[in-house]
């Protein structure tokens, strides 16, 4: 099936399919929203990360903190935000880290005025498939 | 009999929160933000209702991955502000109308909108930055000055409802307060947006001419605005701009000749451009 919103450079549309690849992921990060998963994850953190059946790609991407990739195996942001805030991270960190920016190169483009449209709607602007 | 007199719309960035809560709004990054809601704040003041219906979405908060209802409607006594991660935020408790949350959850299912009954459930920044944006600083241990019936959204989960389900969905929740047999002023917010995208390698994006249009087309051309499909609004407005498909509820519960009278629109909030509009009906 064709997905119109596939087409998009530099982003990934959170639809069923990759909500069904990350589940586990997005769950255990979901999970640190509460103080009871982040005291469980801190006393031990591979026997947490153990308790969720994700793949071990993502495992590793969890312990890398490697928030792209999270992303690339299903992962959404809105539930990986909340690893980011275990690691005292906040979205604009996040996603100053998640561009290859920096947290002060990123807030400054959003200072003045955000990543412009032009250039930035179809992923043949950036070269992509 | 209860009735609509205006609908409000604005963004719900949870740093907003954040800088209400740590009393930065004076400082030159945050001033141009609040400044466009001090007329809110007097308006409100002299037109405070008795209920909002405030459409937002959850953040993952009340719904994790195991359960996402596209429309969820509150229908508990009260809801307290959520744990997102850094402890709830400290704004008063949530109070509901009970009785006008279950007649509107009765009517809407039987106009052929399968709502999800939520009869527990704690509430994120989606919806308290809002009130909090409309009525200013208010505590813990202090009231919101009305009673308010949350409807949260799926926008996290691709699709979220269509612009068009969710217009439809508004005049629907119209027709159900109108039958309501209780003398109430009913405000409906529309919260989320407005351009922005929190992920990934096009994070930062901002489209203000897109977000300059939607606003003319809303107010001026409700039923074009309902149309625009969910790609544009990923592609133009960034992956999570599709929340502003929650202003159509807004728009929806109003008269097609409501008047718009306010509009504020800055750049940036964090990662978002912030919207807002206040529409009276006439």
């Amino acid at each position: 099936m064709k997905k119109d919103y596939e087409d998009i450079p530099g982003t990934f549309v959170f639809d069923a399919d990759r909500s069904r690849e990350g589940y586990h992921l997005n769950q255990f990060c979901i999970s640190l929203g509460k103080q009871k998963g982040r005291d469980a994850y801190t006393a031990d953190p591979e026997a947490y990360l153990a308790s969720f059946p994700m793949t071990e790609d993502q495992r590793q991407a969890v312990r890398d903190q490697n928030w792209n990739r999270m992303l690339e195996l299903g992962g959404n942001v809105y539930y990986t935000a909340k690893l980011a805030a275990y690691h005292g991270i906040n979205f604009q960190g996040l996603a100053g880290l998640m561009t290859g920016m920096g947290r002060e190169e990123y807030r400054d483009m959003m200072l003045n005025g955000g990543r412009s449209i032009e250039g930035n709607r179809y992923k043949s602007e950036w070269g992509e498939e | 009999m209860a009735r609509i007199t205006a609908g409000v719309s604005c963004s719900h960035v949870p740093a907003i929160g954040v800088a209400m809560d740590t009393g930065i709004t004076d400082q030159p990054y945050w001033k141009p933000c609040f400044d466009g809601f001090v007329k809110s704040r007097e308006w409100m003041k002299e037109n405070t209702p008795d209920v909002i219906f405030l459409v937002y979405n959850d953040h993952c908060t009340a719904f994790d991955a195991s359960c996402i209802p596209t429309f969820a409607l509150g229908c508990a006594a009260e809801f307290q502000p959520a744990d997102e991660g850094w402890g709830p935020r400290p704004v008063p408790v949530v109070k509901n109308h009970q009785k006008l949350a279950s007649h509107i959850a009765q009517s809407l299912i039987l106009d052929e909108f399968d709502m999800t009954i939520m009869n527990e459930m704690d509430v994120d920044h989606g919806l308290t930055v809002p009130l909090s944006l409309m009525f200013g600083e208010h505590g813990v241990d202090d009231e919101w000055p009305c009673q308010v019936i949350p409807l949260a959204v799926n926008v996290v989960q691709y699709p979220a409802p269509t612009g068009n389900r969710c217009y439809n969905l508004g005049k629907a929740v119209a027709r159900a307060v109108e039958s309501y047999d209780e003398d109430l002023n009913v405000m409906v917010f529309g919260t989320g947006g407005m351009s922005h995208q929190l992920q990934y390698k096009r994070a930062g994006l901002i489209n203000p001419e897109w977000d300059k249009r939607f606003l003319d087309m809303l107010v001026n051309d409700p039923v074009a605005a309902s149309q625009i499909p969910h790609v544009e609004y990923l592609r133009e407005a960034g992956s999570e701009g599709v929340e502003m498909v929650m202003w159509h509820v807004m728009r929806g519960a109003l008269k097609e000749t409501a008047k718009e009278v306010h509009r504020h629109y800055h750049v940036p909030a964090s990662n978002t451009a912030v919207g807002h509009l206040i529409l009276e009906n006439v």
